[in-house]
């Protein structure tokens, strides 16, 4: 197969999988908090901004992933 | 409500002037771009926007910014003319600093402030409470004028990406690689002050027997480069993503190439550009957090060792 057409599937099938791993990520980690809310809804708050961050934060691992499949997609 | 009409006016002007560019060059040329739906829209052209350029959009035109002749040293080549992205960084240092300098001169004068100062005030106070005290104790204040520094000039550099005709330099690994650096000679040089070279230097061992030092040593040194090498990735790729998310919901006007379809990207990118005002506030607000965080773990480590555990630096809480 041509290597260019290799990368642009790379960098695809690179994305889906980067995505799908944030989504169970993130989505684990808003159960907790929603959990977490419904037990003690006064700390709700604090759950919130916890959350805010810990959501950045596994992002920011996505998004590394998401820059390598850019530069395959333009290499 | 006008305000978010003008910035899609001005970043579909923007998606407009290239994509009619990508169009006549491609007509010039006589083949049909690559990768392109309907009307053949080419990515490469749409990404234009948010890459670096040695050319300015403005208003007035595009304005071409000069171009040095490449620095020769030794076996370097250093190219120093100015492009895009290091026009707004200067940019956005020149508006942060007579921003800042005006409030705090406001401040200065009366000591309750009202309106935009009072707002500059309140970040500066979550800064202090929520992110330096919580992460270094009271040391942590000798380095509120760094954190808050780049606090608010990673915030600048975010939101001057929102605006019509507008570039964030964040979205320039180079830009956000220096950040990165100087948040890691920050970090470095407040572990050494607080633990001494001697203690810094026996922390880079790990605490095993001699004979591992020379498989323990490189790999502690690597692991001091990665966390700052993810505060500029995670920077970067959150700002690129988003303008290039922008950018292509904009594009699909072009690949449909009908006017009427037109209103649902647009009500798709008012919407990402509302995620992306949230997204610059939090970037900025997780790069400090997480630099006075690390620097924070320098600080414990030497009162750690100092003093034994169970001795906490005393935190106190405004509220």
């Amino acid at each position: 197969m041509d290597p260019k057409a290799l990368g642009y599937l790379a960098a695809g099938i690179g994305a889906a999988l980067t995505v799908i791993g944030a989504g169970l990520g993130i989505g684990k980690l808003a159960a907790a908090a929603m959990e977490a809310s419904g037990r003690q809804p006064e700390v709700a708050g604090q759950v919130r901004t916890s959350m805010i961050i810990a959501a950045a934060l596994i992002e920011g691992a996505t998004f590394f992933a998401l820059a390598i499949c850019i530069v395959l997609a333009f290499k | 409500m006008t305000l978010v009409f003008q910035q899609i006016e001005g970043v579909a002007a923007d998606t407009a002037r290239a994509a009619a560019d990508s169009l006549g060059a491609a007509a010039g040329h006589g083949t049909p771009p690559a990768g392109g739906g309907g009307s053949g829209v080419d990515f490469g052209e749409l990404l234009h926007h948010v890459q670096d350029a040695g050319t300015i959009d403005t208003p007035f035109g595009m304005l071409q910014l000069p171009k040095f002749p490449p620095i020769h040293v030794g076996q370097l080549v250093i190219d120093m003319s100015p492009t895009k992205h290091v026009v707004f960084v200067w940019i956005a240092a020149l508006i942060l600093c007579v921003v800042a300098i005006a409030v705090a001169r406001r401040i200065a004068r009366q000591s309750v402030p009202t309106g935009f100062a009072n707002l500059f005030e309140m970040m500066v106070v979550f800064m202090r409470d929520e992110v330096a005290i919580p992460n270094m104790g009271f040391a942590g204040l000798r380095y509120m004028p760094y954190l808050l520094t780049t606090f608010f000039y990673i915030l600048v550099m975010n939101l001057m990406g929102l605006i019509p005709y507008g570039a964030s330099a964040t979205g320039n690994v180079s830009v956000t690689a220096g950040l990165a650096i100087i948040a890691f000679v920050v970090i470095q040089a407040s572990a050494i002050r607080a633990q001494g070279l001697g203690h810094y230097l026996a922390h880079l061992t790990g605490g095993v027997h001699w004979s591992l030092w020379p498989i323990m040593i490189p790999i502690e040194i690597l692991g001091l480069f990665t966390k700052p090498f993810a505060l500029c990735m995670r920077l970067f790729a959150n700002m690129l993503g988003g303008h290039i998310v922008i950018v292509s919901l904009l594009g699909l006007i072009f690949v449909f190439g009908s006017y009427v379809i037109a209103i649902a990207p647009v009500t798709f990118v008012v919407g990402i550009n509302f995620l992306e005002l949230f997204v610059a506030f939090l970037q900025a607000y997780i790069f400090v957090m997480l630099t006075s965080l690390f620097m924070g773990l320098g600080i414990q480590a030497a009162e750690g060792s100092h003093a034994g555990a169970g001795h906490d630096a005393p935190v106190h809480h405004a509220s």
